[in-house]
């Protein structure tokens, strides 16, 4: 648990999230329109999409499917027989005067997500609901100084929302509840989870309470769009709300949005207006009822999801619960580490895929699917470890060179002369040179300075450019000192 | 129930039409009159009645995702009173 | 060529499959007559150029033999129904210059068929009303109206708010027209127009396209001169359409074939609840008359109950509001249509709409804007859908026990416009007879049956099980022939 520290005490958050998560459809929800990112404005948009008279929807299956699978990812019971109801307000971008949305009766209930903390702990969040709903189209304040513009290239395209209860206590658990909800819904493909082109966007919901105290009245902050951007808007909204109780205010509750430049929450003008929804059901639509086979039948396609391949991971390669969430996090990456480690020690697979890879993945800004090293050429390098052609450090080197040319581990080892040398008499030899040339130090040595053993390793390997057998050195040099 | 002047001002307004302040007190009294006739419904015992939205006894019907509209930016703004650039226009927004 | 516009659908299909006639005489004749009935006020837009254009096509067509099923035949189109590239109003001022980019789903499948547009025909503004008094585009006289334009004192009304459908039909300016009937409105001018009117099953015509008043009550239909010239024009404009949730997927039955003449045997229901208080004697007069014609041709009359037919319209007042209020906020001078500035978009919403629509329209947005907000949804919304599933009830029961009901349409004739427009509840009364059919659903057909003392017609009802429009017609086709309803409007073309 982390408390704010705040002047009168300690005040506890308390966060529920609401996430949009974009379907990965070609076209939209109630329309044939397609869906693409960054078309030509209104050149994605139907005469439903515009909300034309005598416009009428009709619904997308896979969109449909996509919630369920979802819904299923989340653990959640799938509701047979859900309904879509009409959310009524005016807004420039919504040209129907109201969304198709799912009130009270959603196509997925209650589910749960678990929470992998970086100290390799875990924790189960509540998720209240997923529904269907149709996105809005899209306003811009910056083409005119008196007027905007609305595209609605974006408008009716499909999005499940995704409710969370009000169970996250920081803004690193909201983090670590966006990053997880992404990797599922990555996992599963219903969406893409990319945040800057919005097709995952999140609703924060926050409130501060003292510890055990009921909760508070809260703020939503709306549509932020990056997981950076959520942990510092509920920081700083939390701090906010801190401080306006503690100075004896109130917290009104109110709809504020993200500032991206000043790093503050200030509270939405357009919102200001109570909202009236009037839901209703749509009666351009019927009640949606789903077959309980063909929801059996999406499980049976669902593949392993994170928890499951983690436990997996745990169990049959023995790996740390923080190496296996690592890994498991995207799925790329544990197809990566599975082919790495089929036929080779899994622990050793995991420190290379983790370590050295993911260190340079990182640096290099990319993402695993556009690794210059392939998961096959990580392989071949274990293997030359492991068979002696090359030491562990020669290792790091001939990786630093499939890094930058992706080139195969062997041919850099061949091409670059870094066989290791297993060759005794070769190293006795060097080993003789250096003992020669350092009489001093072997009387040290031998008078009981052992410390000075390190010295002369590093001499030899130094002699014979790092590809003497470390473990051969040792064995002779061992021999000739105390001999 | 009667409705005054206040509520048919904010119903009004939740439905963004203008009503001219003399014609509130007016259409306060037609609607009252509307609703009173509705009111008659409250003489119906609906206790485990569930509620019917529509008639049509079929299941709600899927279209495969498959892109088979829109690509017709010009035909969508033609009837706009107001377009710029490929967009609609209206007076400025403020968030 | 003035008798070409007395015609039948079905003989004028007879004259130009034996050559008496082409395609483009016969609506050359229906464009002159357009012209004539303008003072019935009844077209919005009148499309001749495009009918002659249509009408030598059709020609061309049964020149090489390729005549659809009612190839040439010239109707009027209810300005609710989208047209691409003309005009679509709906009656009110906000959809001013309004020109849709497509065709709806019905007129489609008519132009399919072969049918000649004449025009876009007025109606109450976004068919909302009983009178046809509440179009921007102005009232719609009633051919019946005693005397002629000049002599004119008392103007009539045709009903609604299909009523310049029934009007231009009536009044012999086209073979038939579509409507829409969201609580009578086919049913109730069709009565009043002495013409015939059918208002399939929810679910058998698409709705696509065509501009939404109360979209779980909303169904078109044919209005014509004859049973069986509905018959022919709802095999055409009926059918599955994907684009439509709602549409039902079953065939369309070729419904001629089900005018037989033989009811023997068949089931006829009599509810009691509709013998309301107040209602005038001629009418049930006429209904008598009814339940004898029907008898004289074998059917057996059956006492049946629909116990909760005087809480339909209450029901209807709030289900059609709540939906329309919804179904009309598209209407904000953004993407179409009137836009009056204001200084923000609230206020550019506001001017907009508070101009662009008439007081029948405002008071059903408001009422369901009431109805569905914050705290009365329960009381009103979800209080009438569970009073819906009550009425549906009634139905399901009563045809245990029927094979149809027959019931009169409406409970007056044609009354004076003015009438009734300053008691909205008043009005509403109207559809009492019709709205029942529309929240259950099923099918309803109007048919003159006579005229009353003032000698304007009157019409009687038929009301069916879902997709049994077959039993309307053939019933239908029984009453007409016992009816022999051969009264004209005094103001014809």
């Amino acid at each position: 648990m982390s408390y704010i520290q705040g002047e009168t005490g300690e005040w506890e958050i308390v966060i529920g999230l609401e996430v949009h998560a974009q379907i990965t459809s070609n076209a939209k929800l109630f329309s044939g329109a397609a869906t693409a990112f960054g078309a030509e404005p209104n050149s994605q948009v139907s005469f439903v999409d515009a909300a034309f008279p005598g416009m009428l929807p009709v619904i997308n299956e896979y969109c449909v499917e996509q919630a369920v699978r979802t819904g299923l990812g989340l653990k959640a019971k799938i509701n047979l027989h859900s309904v879509f109801d009409r959310k009524n307000y005016f807004y420039a971008d919504l040209p129907s005067g109201y969304q198709i949305s799912q009130y009270q009766q959603p196509i997925v209930g209650e589910g749960k997500l678990v929470l992998d903390m970086p100290d390799g702990t875990s924790r189960t969040v509540g998720i209240t609901r997923l529904h269907l709903e149709q996105d809005a189209g899209k306003s811009l304040h910056d083409q005119h100084p008196a007027k905007s513009y609305i595209d609605l290239n974006r408008a009716g395209v499909a999005l499940m929302e995704i409710v969370s209860e009000p169970d996250l206590r920081s803004a690193e658990e909201a983090g670590a509840y966006l990053r997880k909800l992404r990797s599922i819904l990555r996992y599963i493909g219903s969406c893409d989870g990319n945040m800057e082109e919005g097709s995952m966007r999140c609703d924060c919901n926050v409130s501060i309470r003292r510890p055990g105290a009921p909760f508070g009245t809260r703020c939503e902050i709306k549509n932020v769009n990056s997981i950076r951007f959520v942990i510092a808007a509920i920081e700083y909204e939390a701090r906010r709300q801190v401080e306006v109780l503690e100075e004896g205010g109130t917290i009104v509750q109110e709809t504020r949005l993200w500032d991206t430049t000043k790093l503050v929450t200030r509270s939405m003008r357009s919102k200001e207006e109570a909202h009236d929804y009037r839901y209703f059901p749509d009666p351009d639509l019927l009640p949606l009822e789903l077959d309980p086979d063909w929801v059996e039948d999406i499980k049976k396609t669902l593949p392993e999801l994170p928890d499951e391949k983690k436990a997996r991971f745990i169990e049959d390669y023995k790996l740390s619960a923080y190496d296996a969430g690592v890994l498991v996090n995207e799925k790329a990456r544990a197809d990566y580490f599975e082919t790495v480690a089929k036929g080779r020690d899994p622990k050793i697979a995991a420190n290379w895929v983790t370590g050295d890879l993911f260190g340079y993945l990182n640096k290099a800004g990319k993402e695993i699917e556009d690794s210059p090293v392939s998961a096959e050429n990580l392989g071949g390098l274990i293997d030359l470890i492991a068979d002696n052609t090359i030491s562990g450090r020669i290792a790091k080197e001939v990786f630093d060179t499939m890094f930058e040319t992706g080139e195969k581990p062997a041919d850099i080892v061949e091409k670059k002369g870094l066989r290791q040398v297993t060759d005794t008499g070769a190293i006795e030899g060097a080993i003789d040179a250096v003992l020669a040339a350092n009489t001093a130090k072997v009387e040290e040595f031998r008078s009981g300075k052992d410390k000075l053993f390190g010295f002369f390793v590093g001499q030899v390997m130094k002699a014979t450019q790092g590809k003497a057998n470390p473990a051969l050195v040792n064995e002779i040099l061992t021999k000739k000192l105390k001999g | 129930m009667s409705l005054d002047k206040a509520t048919v001002a904010k119903i009004a307004h939740l439905a963004r039409i203008r009503v001219p302040e003399e014609e509130l007190e007016h259409l306060a009294g037609e609607l009252s009159q509307i609703l009173g006739f509705i009111e008659q419904l409250n003489e119906v015992d609906t206790d485990n009645v569930p509620p019917l939205a529509s008639t049509a006894a079929q299941k709600l019907r899927r279209r495969p995702d498959v892109v088979t509209d829109g690509g017709y930016a010009d035909a969508v703004l033609q009837n706009g009173p107001e377009t710029a650039e490929g967009y609609f226009v209206v007076p400025k927004v403020v968030e | 060529m003035t008798e070409l516009t007395h015609l039948t659908m079905a003989d004028a299909l007879k004259g130009l499959a034996d050559k008496s006639f082409t395609a483009v005489e016969l609506t050359a004749a229906h464009i002159a007559a357009v012209e004539k009935i303008r003072p019935l006020n009844a077209f919005i837009t009148e499309t001749p150029e495009q009918a002659l254009d249509m009408a030598k096509a059709s020609d061309a067509r049964r020149a090489k033999g390729e005549a659809g099923p009612m190839d040439g035949l010239p109707i009027a189109v209810k300005d609710l129904f989208c047209t691409k590239g003309v005009a679509t109003t709906a009656a009110s001022h906000i959809l001013d210059g309004f020109v849709p980019p497509y065709e709806s789903t019905v007129t489609a499948n008519l132009w399919r068929d072969g049918a000649v547009m004449l025009g876009k025909v007025n109606l109450d503004e976004f068919a909302m009303g009983s009178s046809n008094t509440t179009s921007y585009h102005g009232d719609v006289v009633n051919p019946w109206t005693p005397g002629t334009p000049e002599t004119w004192t008392r103007k009539l009304v045709p009903g609604g708010s299909s009523g310049g459908s029934a009007a231009a039909v009536a009044a012999r300016a086209a073979l038939g027209a579509t409507g829409t009937d969201t609580g009578g409105s086919i049913r109730q001018p069709a009565a009043f127009c002495g013409i015939t009117g059918i208002k399939p099953t929810y679910g058998r015509c698409s709705r696509w396209g065509i501009i939404a008043y109360a979209s779980s009550l909303d169904q078109a239909g044919p209005m014509a001169r004859t049973v069986r010239d509905c018959a022919i024009m709802l095999r055409s404009m009926a059918g599955f359409d994907p684009k439509d949730s709602t549409s039902v997927d079953i065939p369309v039955p070729d419904f001629e074939k089900a005018l037989t003449g033989d009811i023997r045997g068949l089931r006829v229901g009599i509810p009691k609840e509709y013998r309301v208080p107040g209602m005038s004697a001629e009418i049930e007069a006429m209904w008598e008359k009814g339940i004898e014609w029907l008898k004289a041709a074998g059917a057996v009359p059956v006492d049946i109950s629909l116990p909760h037919t005087k809480y339909a319209l209450p029901t209807y007042y709030i289900v059609a509001p709540a939906e329309c209020s919804s179904n009309l906020a598209r209407y904000d001078g953004v993407r179409f249509g009137l836009r009056v500035d204001g200084g923000s978009l609230n206020e550019l919403y506001e001017n907009t709409r508070g101009a662009g629509f008439g007081k029948e329209v405002r008071r059903r947005i408001l009422i369901g804007t009431y109805v569905l907000s914050a705290g009365y949804y329960d009381a009103y919304y979800v209080k009438a859908q569970k009073v819906r599933t009550r009425i549906k009830g009634d139905f399901d029961a009563a045809f245990q026990s029927c094979d149809v009901i027959l019931t009169p349409t409406a409970p007056s004739g044609a009354f004076a416009i003015g009438e009734n427009s300053d008691d909205p509840v008043q009005m509403y009364l109207n559809d009492v007879f019709t709205v029942t059919v529309n929240l259950a659903g099923l099918p309803g057909m109007s048919l003159p049956a006579g005229l009353g003392a003032d000698g304007l017609p009157l019409g009687l009802q038929l009301i069916g099980k879902p997709f049994d429009e077959e039993t309307l017609f053939r019933v239908g086709g029984v009453i007409e022939d016992a009816a022999q309803f051969t009264a004209k409007p005094g103001f014809t073309a």
